[in-house]
């Protein structure tokens, strides 16, 4: 499998790198940082990456970055099967209520980056007739909820968007994978105190592998999320209003 | 982005000191040492080695740094985070058979732990402390820079920081040699033994052909059968002798609540190691050994320290210089015994040369390693007389005294790695060697910025 991935310096996407890696697939990393990108790099050929692993700097903020980087990915992997997208911004709502610029980061980053990236992506997906595109948004995009209310609502977009665009093109071979981890201690979640049913970067990868190999539109990982957000999905508004989760 | 802050409850192994503290966790260990006062990587030192200095001191978790960086395959040199733990670098590199030089009995340890400890092995006799291995380190300083030292460049930077217990330098990464090994596979040898003398005599005369030996004891065993245990005797086994296939990792178990204290009491401990000597027939063991069995025993139980509940345990370690009557080591043994003590795992080693680490633990001599639950209850001998009852650790605080004069006037020292209750006159009359060790800290931390609870117990910090 050939695979460019945004977000693979970190937390999950550093451990679906290293799944992909070990059984050999090839591998191009994009992210915000060179020298970062160049150690991930330098991490997944000692692992068994296929082939020189090599990185483009791409930034969800930036996005004239977008086409360039997956046009370097392209002519080092000499075509391009699947794009993985784990980058994104996190922080907590009481950090985004207190700061409307990193607010608008956030947002940006999470919504109208990502999509403007996968629209890339899929243009030339398509003119290779096809591919997996694999996009991590959250459940936190499942129910307007107090913790998470400026994240929330991103991530509900893309999620809504990543629906969109399977059912629009996997007919004509593009298959859209939209991951839904749940809390999983990555250095992003690092400070925060854990949720039931924590999951580690591994667990997520290792399902989210699967996901990808087998064409699911749709992932909750760990798969345990799939049965507790299918009873936050329930809960009337009256009850929600009063929990804190 | 910050990395968030988050204070929290902070133990050893040994679950005892605990204490609350601030600890920063991210990818990004140039970021997060920046600030920090210590670096914390998965925390088996067992007793205050990774515990901060004070409740406002921040302690950098360096377990996400987790990434190799470079791998020559024709000189095994590997180049990597300082995070990774032992128990990835297995994962990957032991299928294409390569392994660390030195591994101690965890495979959950990271490798600036390893640094930091100085941690020796099964083939000490042989190799030496993991230290010796080590061809380079980048350390992020006291004064925030970052430092690149060898045997080459700021040599006495280098020796101080393996085994300096992470008070010269944050380990940012390590580039150390890793071994060819002929098969992943051990051929093992073990053997029930009588008595500490022929135990002793097993292991100097196993270590002039085994590159791997150590000693198990029944520390309950206590006169004719002082000593008694099991020697075990490993080398890698050849391409012939091996499995086609590399051992598959293998399954864990795990303790999954805090057992009640009275699980481990002098009677299941007796119990247990009773079973352990006995249940080894017929007296002399041969064949193939799956390498975690061998190495890592105890890593088949996950967090197997729950075993003793919330009050936790202590590990005592020292080495005792050899004596042709094996003296020193029985009458330690004995001392443990009168003093009351009970260690469920006790293990023993004949250690080789001193390393190059100016603080390292091991020298030639006699290693003995106790597992000792912390219980209250009355002191076997109490040097005023007394017969109240004293706490787990008033208790434990005795222990370690009377062993402490032992081993002072033995001529012997203690591992820093396992200690928790260690006074520090009696740690600087063992240690000649830690005025050079706080010249050098001196030189690159003037202020003593880089601390833990240990040093400040120990050599006097600042809280």
């Amino acid at each position: 499998m050939k695979v460019a991935i945004l977000g693979a310096t970190k937390g999950m996407g550093r451990a679906l790198a290293r799944r992909m890696a070990e059984r050999g697939d090839g591998l191009f990393l994009l992210g915000r940082s060179a020298e970062d990108l160049r150690r991930s790099a330098r991490d997944l050929e000692i692992r068994g990456a296929a082939g020189p692993v090599e990185t483009a700097v791409c930034d969800l903020l930036r996005p004239e970055t977008f086409a360039p980087a997956l046009d370097r990915a392209t002519e080092a992997l000499d075509g391009l099967e699947t794009v993985v997208v784990t980058a994104g911004m996190f922080a907590t709502q009481e950090e985004l209520e207190g700061d409307s610029r990193l607010a608008a980061e956030v947002l940006s980053a999470d919504f109208t980056g990502t999509v403007l990236f996968c629209e890339e992506a899929r243009g030339r997906l398509l003119a290779a007739g096809g591919g997996t595109l694999c996009v991590f948004s959250s459940v936190a995009g499942e129910r307007g909820r107090k913790p998470v209310v400026l994240y929330g609502a991103a991530k509900a977009g893309l999620s809504q968007y990543l629906e969109g665009l399977d059912h629009r093109h996997r007919a004509a071979g593009l298959k859209t994978v939209c991951v839904k981890p749940g809390f999983v201690k990555t250095g992003m979640t690092a400070g925060l105190k854990p949720s039931p049913f924590a999951g580690e970067p591994d667990q997520v990868a290792r399902r989210v592998l699967k996901a990808i190999d087998r064409g699911w539109p749709e992932v909750y990982a760990p798969g345990i999320w799939r049965w507790v957000m299918a009873v936050i999905r329930l809960l009337p508004r009256a009850v929600m209003r009063r929990v804190g989760f | 982005m910050t990395v968030r802050a988050s204070r929290t409850r902070l133990e050893g192994w040994g679950r005892y000191p605990n204490v609350d503290g601030v600890e920063l966790r991210s990818e990004d260990l140039g970021e997060i040492t920046r600030e920090a006062t210590l670096s914390r990587g998965l925390a088996r030192s067992y007793g205050d080695s990774s515990l901060p200095a004070g409740p406002d001191a921040l302690v950098a978790n360096t377990t996400l740094a987790d990434r190799f960086l470079a791998f020559d395959p024709e000189t095994g040199v590997l180049r990597a985070e300082a995070g990774v733990s032992l128990g990835e670098i297995n994962r990957v590199f032991l299928r294409r058979n390569w392994f660390v030089p030195v591994t101690p009995g965890t495979q959950y340890v990271t490798l600036g732990g390893m640094v930091a400890s100085d941690v020796h092995g099964k083939n000490h006799h042989v190799d030496g402390c993991f230290g010796e291995h080590v061809r380079s380190l980048r350390l992020r300083l006291a004064d925030g820079s970052i430092v690149d030292c060898s045997e080459e460049d700021a040599p006495e930077l280098f020796r101080a920081t393996i085994g300096g217990m992470g008070l010269t330098g944050h380990v940012l990464e390590v580039e150390f040699r890793m071994a060819r090994i002929p098969s992943a596979w051990i051929f093992g040898e073990s053997e029930r033994i009588a008595n500490l003398d022929a135990m002793i005599e097993g292991l100097k005369r196993a270590a002039e052909s085994w590159p791997m030996t150590v000693g198990w004891i029944d520390c309950l065993a206590g006169g004719r059968r002082l000593g008694r245990g099991i020697l075990m005797k490993g080398r890698w086994a050849t391409a012939d002798e091996a499995p086609a296939k590399p051992p598959r990792p293998k399954r864990r178990l795990s303790v999954p609540f805090d057992f009640p204290g009275w699980v481990i009491s002098r009677w299941s401990i007796r119990a247990f190691n009773w079973l352990y000597y006995r249940k080894h027939v017929p007296r002399v063991k041969r064949g193939l050994v799956h390498p975690e069995s061998f190495f890592y025993p105890l890593d088949a139980i996950n967090d197997w320290n729950r075993i003793y509940g919330k009050q936790g345990f202590f590990q005592y370690q020292c080495v005792l210089p050899h004596a042709d009557d094996n003296g020193p080591a029985r009458r330690f043994l004995d001392r443990f015994l009168r003093q009351g003590g009970v260690s469920f795992l006790s293990v023993i080693k004949d250690c080789g040369r001193e390393g190059k680490g100016i603080l390292s633990f091991p020298r030639p001599g006699i290693s003995i390693a106790l597992d000792v639950p912390i219980r209250a209850g009355r002191l076997a001998v109490s040097p005023s007389g007394e017969k109240s009852r004293l706490s787990g650790e008033l208790r434990a605080q005795a222990l370690v005294d009377r062993l402490n004069e032992l081993v002072l006037a033995e001529g012997g020292r203690i591992y820093l790695t396992k200690d928790a209750f260690t006074r520090p006159e009696h740690f600087r009359a063992m240690e000649p060697r830690l005025e050079a060790f706080g010249e050098i800290r001196a030189r690159w931390d003037p202020e003593k910025k880089l601390a833990s609870a240990q040093s400040v117990r120990l050599l006097g910090d600042r809280p």
